[in-house]
Formats: C-alpha cells, structure tokens, sequence
C-alpha cells in the first residue's frame, strides 16, 4: 500500500496543491522553501526532438532527489524544445518545473500569454531571465526582441499575479498563482552593485533566486555576507548554483568562452592534478556545496550538471543536504497498481473465461 | 532559513497601482482605443504618427523610384557590373577595409532612393524596387491579408502599402518575374552591412568557380 507523499494532492500528482496562507503558488518548491528545508532544484537539458519520451526520460534520472526542475529557455541562445512545451509534459507526470522565460525570443504580448498559459497547466515556479544574446547561439541571424528584460519581467508577472491584470491595465478573469524566480550573478562586475541588483529585483518581484555557477566560494561569501546585511535573505530564498566541471579542459574552456562564469585558479589546478578529473571534478562540487551550505542565507542549491546529469543524484546524496528528506517522487498510486495487476493478469495468465464464469469467480 | 518567512508580495506595492487603468472595451469600441483614452493626461502629446513614419514622413522618391523601376533596374545592372570589374581593387584593399566608406554612401543613396534599412541583403530587384523593410510587418514575401481597399497599408494608414507597390514596379521591369522567388529569412547578423559589397564578392566567387569549371571540362 503507497501511502500519498507529502505535497502531492490526493487526486492525483499532476493536479496543483491546496494554496496555504501566505504562499502565492500551489506548488512545491515554494512549500519546501517556506518550510524551511533545504531546497534542491536542477536544470534538464531540452531535447532536440518532438518525442515526449525524450523528456520524460531526462526527467526520471532526478526522481527522488530534486525538488524543482528547470526548464530552461533556449539557453545560451541555441534552438531546443520550448520551455513551455517541457513544463507541459513535466506537469501532467507531476512534476514541478520551473518555467524560465527569456526575453530574447518574445516580446510581452507572446511572455504574458505563456504565463497565462503556463499556470493553466499546473506550472507554479516561473524564472524571469533576461536570456542570452542571439550572437552567442546557433542561429545569429534571429532577430533579438527583448522587449522586456528581467525586471521588467518579473514586475509584469507579479502584476498579473497579485493585481490581476495585463500590463495594458486589462482584467484577467483568473489570475496565475505562480512562485517568481530570477537569477543572480555574483562573479561578475561590478561587485558593489551585485547585491543592490538582488534588491532591485526583489523589489520587482523575485521571491527566490537562483545563481550561477559558484566555483568561488570566498567571493559567494562575501557577497552573501552584503546581501545580509541589507536584509534581503528575509525576503527571498537564494539558491547557491553549483555543478561537476567534466575535466580541466573543459573549466579552460568554460573560462575564456563564457561570459559571468568565474573560475579561479585553484579550481583548476585541483582538476588538472587529479588522477580521475571527472570524479574530482564531481567531488570538488560536493566540497563546494558542504562550504556554501553552511553559509546564512542560503535556501538550497540548483545543481547544474549539463550533459552529467546522471551525477546529480550522487552529489545530492553524497553532500548530505537533504538530510534524510525524500523530495517528491513519480510512484505508483493505489489506482495504477490495480489497473496494472489487471493487465498483468489479461496478459500473461493463459484462460479463456466464459461470461459465466466470469460471473462465478466475481462473487 | 530564518523564521522570518518573506510575504507573499515582495515589493510594497505594485508599481502602476494608483494608475487609471482602461476596462475591457465596451462595445463598438476597439481595445486601442480604450487603452488610449485610459492614459494618464498630460500636455506632452505626440505627434500621432509611428515611430517609423516619424523617421520618413514623405514617400516622394520612394514612390517615383517603382515608377521608374525599368530605369532603375537597367542603371542597377550597369552598376553591379562596374562594381563587379572593381573587385580585384576591394580585394587588394581589403572588403572589410573599404566596408566602412561603401556603406555610407550606400546608406545615404539607398536612404534617399528607397527609404532603405539596410538590412545589408538588398532584395530591390526581386520586389519592384520597392523596399520590403518598410512593411511594418517587414514582409519580404508578397502583401498581408489587411492591405486596405485604398491599396494603403493596414498599420500605417496614410502609407500606400509597399507590395502593392512592389507588384506595380515589378510589372514594368524586365526579370519582373524574380517577385515570384520565395525569400529566406532575413539574416539579422548582416544588418548595417553593405549588400553591395557582399553580391559583388558572391559574384564574383560565382564567376571564377564558374571559369574554373570551364577550363577544368575544356582540359
């Protein structure tokens, strides 16, 4: 007998969850944060293909072990499948994505329909980005439309949400109950203003923040130690980002092509002098995580393992930050199991019954 | 965490809370209109034109050159030749070199001639030497469904639509058929571009693969 998980309605794991005062979406990465635990979040790489399997696959190799999955946005510019087509296949399974929205591609007739859209599907967490340029991508040639950015972004969300209107001033009948995310970017400059930029946006509307990848631990320090003192952990719930490195070529590479990601010497000699540099770059990721969270202020983690995302589990488990807490996981209800007994009964057992036997064997 | 748990609404208040804000559009009128009437009064009006047409406020020379597209089409051809006996001179100099000079004359002539946007992949003698990046919608494949019965465009009423146009210039020109060609997308990465220069180092690329073609047969 499965017993229902916490956070999963007991209609079903795909319907939204009862609203609980205080909170502003019916899902369960904003329970889990306003419970105080631990938060994991993780990032699915977006197939290149129309088969939903393709995501359902990508998406079981979390199961048990991430609170929120992100689905992410054409990231870096290059064509995959959308955010809001992954959202809808993650949601009817139950999951609970984190839709990012980048205002590369749309511009806010095309954004705040999507939101509309989105929160009628069951997506609860929506991340404003403002995405990367076209240039960086597989396709220089689009036309870039931010026509929106982050912030404005978020504002337009959280107005729909909390007033229920377009931005025009228009009325929506039913307003999207959605947990607003944004991103934060410490390693880069300027430094002085980083923090007063998670203000801005908290003031826009983020109700919790993700970050880039942290390989510099001290300068996350101090960054959060500002970000403390300003107040802004009271008001939102930062999510320290973190990821395996696959090798030293590959941090070389990740250093001198991509802009905002911060990797410091010592990281590298560590990779180049190990025996496994795969292992080890794993392993520097645990010992990142057990220093970042300790740090005050920090919510949980978003584990970012592109194209490793079979480390995910293990780091999570390895580094201990659940705490012996299962996150939600796709089972079997009581209902499913029946229907699957009974096939497994049509298909494998080998008798013809007749009506009236039938009849017999059912009293 | 600390017990201190944000509210749900982060910021104080929403940013346009006091603001007058339109309600749906009653009927017999368009939601434009209402959002127009919603805005907030101030003395500072604009001039009711678009963006763009605040930019080409005359269409004079753009509708004389599809008038004259033969002419324009025949002088085109010259030209793309004289530029294309030029190529060893922008090769010695360098076509990155000599970009910067031949884009600002190109933008200036095709500026006055054509109202161009130098989407640095001229198209003007596929489209009756009327620009298609005029469109509002940016068409470069042939009119929408709402050109008016005054042959105007549907965005910008006073501005005689441009494929209408297209189709009249392209009717007197010689390859006028070459309207018939489906475009690609346009390639945004080659805006500012010079197209000149660009057609003259394809043809040219065309001309000597062709040349290498033949003396490869011939040997």
């Amino acid at each position: 007998m499965i017993v229902n998980q916490r956070d999963e309605n007991p209609a079903g794991p795909h319907l939204p969850l009862e609203r609980l005062p205080g909170h502003t979406s019916l899902g369960r990465l904003e329970r889990v944060l306003r419970r105080g635990e631990f938060a994991v979040t993780t990032e699915l790489n977006p197939p290149d293909s129309a088969d939903p399997e393709d995501v359902y696959n990508r998406a079981r190799i979390f199961d048990g072990w991430v609170d929120a999955i992100n689905a992410v946005d054409a990231s870096g510019a290059n064509c995959h499948m959308s955010s809001v087509g992954i959202c809808a296949l993650l949601t009817r399974m139950g999951y609970a994505p984190i839709m990012q929205i980048a205002c590369r591609d749309k511009n806010r007739i095309a954004i705040q329909g999507d939101v509309l859209g989105g929160a009628a599907m069951g997506v609860a967490n929506m991340l404003c980005l403002t995405g990367d340029g076209v240039q960086a991508g597989d396709q220089p040639g689009a036309k870039p439309v931010f026509d929106l950015d982050c912030m404005s972004l978020l504002e337009t969300v959280r107005i729909m949400r909390d007033n229920g209107k377009f931005l025009s001033g228009r009325k929506l009948t039913t307003p999207p109950q959605v947990f607003l995310g944004a991103a934060i970017n410490p390693f880069a400059p300027p430094y002085d203003f980083r923090p007063f930029r998670l203000g801005k946006k908290i003031a826009a509307g983020a109700q919790f923040v993700q970050s880039q990848y942290c390989f510099d631990v001290q300068m996350f320090r101090t960054y959060m130690q500002r970000v403390r003192d300003l107040g802004y952990t009271e008001k939102v719930f930062i999510l320290c980002g973190v990821g395996p490195l696959a090798s030293a070529k590959t941090a070389k590479w990740i250093r001198s092509n991509v802009p905002g990601i911060r990797i410091p010497d010592a990281v590298l000699k560590r990779l180049e002098g190990a025996q496994d540099q795969k292992k080890e770059g794993k392993q520097l990721c645990i010992d990142i995580i057990n220093e970042v969270k300790e740090i005050p202020g920090v919510s949980g983690i978003h584990v970012m393992a592109y194209r490793q995302e079979e480390y995910v589990a293990e780091i999570v488990d390895e580094s201990g930050v659940l705490k012996g807490r299962q996150p939600w996981k796709r089972e079997a209800r009581d209902d499913d199991r029946m229907v699957a007994d009974r096939l497994d009964q049509i298909l494998n057992e080998d008798l013809t019954e007749t009506q009236v036997d039938m009849v017999k064997s059912a009293h | 965490m600390p017990e201190t748990q944000p509210t749900p609404t982060t910021a104080s208040g929403p940013a346009n809370g006091s603001q007058v804000m339109p309600p749906n559009a009653p009927p017999g009128v368009t939601q434009a209109t209402a959002v127009k009437m919603a805005a907030p009064k101030t003395d500072y009006k604009p001039s009711d034109v678009s963006p763009q047409r605040r930019v080409q406020r005359s269409f004079a020379v753009r509708l004389w050159s599809v008038r004259h597209s033969r002419l324009l089409e025949w002088f085109y051809a010259k030209f793309a030749d004289a530029f294309l006996t030029l190529h060893p001179l922008w090769k010695s100099i360098g076509y990155g070199r000599v970009e910067a000079p031949v884009k600002f004359i190109e933008k200036r002539v095709k500026g006055f001639m054509f109202d161009c946007r130098m989407c640095g992949q001229c198209v003007l003698s596929s489209t009756g030497m009327s620009c298609p990046m005029n469109c509002p919608k940016q068409l470069r494949n042939g009119p929408c469904g709402g050109v008016r019965a005054n042959g105007h465009c549907e965005v910008e009423p006073d501005m005689p639509c441009v494929w209408v146009k297209a189709w009249e210039g392209s009717r007197q020109m010689v390859h006028g058929d070459k309207i018939l060609d489906v475009q690609k997308p346009v390639d945004q990465s080659l805006r500012e571009t010079s197209a000149w220069l660009r057609v003259t180092a394809q043809a040219a690329a065309a001309r000597e693969a062709a040349k290498a073609a033949n003396t490869g047969a011939s040997a």
